[in-house]
């Protein structure tokens, strides 16, 4: 039973990557679709950035993740290297977990 | 201008920090997939088949509660989704022969959150290409390796979440699309986008909130070129 849901989940997440990349040539030469492909990243990480900062169990939560995020947003307001980014916010996560 | 040879030793050392929260990660996803109740073996094809993070938690986290096998892939698939809108991206700035089988079936398998988020947020082609690549090797040996450590001595792994690498994701990939949010379109979408997420964040199935999102710029394209036939 475990390991249906293993290799059926494992080969579909799989054939899930391949599909966008296998688009014929000449529908990713189409305009349109160029304009929409290059959106796409920019939508779905802002999702995820939202998404991975407030989701709970069921609903949104507002925790440490938050002011984590805060904190990243003053670094690279600042300009800090990507690294730093990574830290700050972690940091800043674990401090308020900590403190609250 | 800085040369390509610093480009991409800048590139290298982006991709390493992202490589030590996948460690990290993957450490805690081996303790909680044991925890769960699959075995090392079927935490480890997860990890190297699957390789899509928030998809094996989703399976996972079905399996532990006691779940259907077809309830656990389908909330893996509908978290694995966006690596299909993410591949259509990736193809319109890949060399086509990493777009041709059999050298596809390797490409296919690093279509993640991670190396999308590295490529993009680059300018120049060489890099973006560069990026997804190097960013692919790094993440797919530290993820497998952090997740066989947390599978065989997960007691002795660390919680992340008293790290706060659980915002290190976020933050990682807002400061990968950070200069993506240069131009007035792009801010739009991604507001748009996040506004869309959060509000079915309370109603929808995991994934679907961000997968939704991807609507945001079919709109914003149709509205765009509705609007240049008007003029026109």
């Amino acid at each position: 039973m475990i390991w249906l849901a293993v290799v059926a989940g494992s080969v579909g997440v799989y054939l899930l990557k391949l599909a966008g990349l296998s688009l014929p040539v000449r529908v990713l030469e189409r305009p349109a679709v160029r304009s929409v492909a290059a959106l796409l990243p920019v939508a779905l990480l802002s999702a995820l950035v939202a998404v991975g900062t407030v989701d709970g169990s069921g609903g949104i939560t507002l925790d440490a993740r938050l002011g984590g995020l805060a904190a990243a947003v003053v670094a690279l307001v600042l300009r800090a290297p990507f690294v730093v980014v990574l830290v700050v916010a972690a940091t800043a996560t674990a401090v308020l977990r900590a403190a609250v | 201008m800085t040369d390509i040879a610093s480009d991409l030793r800048a590139v290298r050392r982006d991709a390493l920090g992202i490589g030590v929260y996948a460690v990290a990660f993957g450490a805690s996803f081996g303790t909680i997939s044991v925890a769960s109740g699959l075995d090392v073996l079927q935490t480890s094809v997860l990890s190297l088949v699957m390789f899509s993070g928030a998809s094996q938690f989703a399976l996972i986290g079905v399996v532990g509660s006691g779940g259907s096998a077809l309830a656990a892939v389908g909330a893996a698939l509908l978290l694995g989704a966006r690596n299909s809108f993410y591949g259509v991206r990736l193809a319109t700035l890949l060399p086509r022969r990493d777009l041709r089988a059999p050298r596809s079936l390797v490409t296919g398998q690093l279509v993640i959150d991670e190396t999308t988020a590295m490529a993009v947020g680059r300018n120049d082609v060489r890099e973006q290409r560069y990026a997804f690549w190097f960013t692919g090797a790094v993440l797919f040996v530290l993820w497998n390796v952090g997740t066989l450590a947390g599978a065989l001595f997960g007691r002795a792994v660390g919680d992340p979440a008293a790290l706060g690498l659980d915002a290190a994701a976020p933050a990682a990939f807002l400061a990968l699309l950070w200069p993506r949010l240069a131009d007035r379109t792009s801010r739009l979408v991604a507001g748009a986008a996040a506004v869309t997420a959060l509000a079915l964040v309370p109603v929808a199935p995991g994934g679907v909130p961000v997968l939704a999102a991807a609507a945001v710029p079919l709109l914003a394209v149709l509205h765009t070129s509705r609007r240049a036939e008007v003029r026109s």
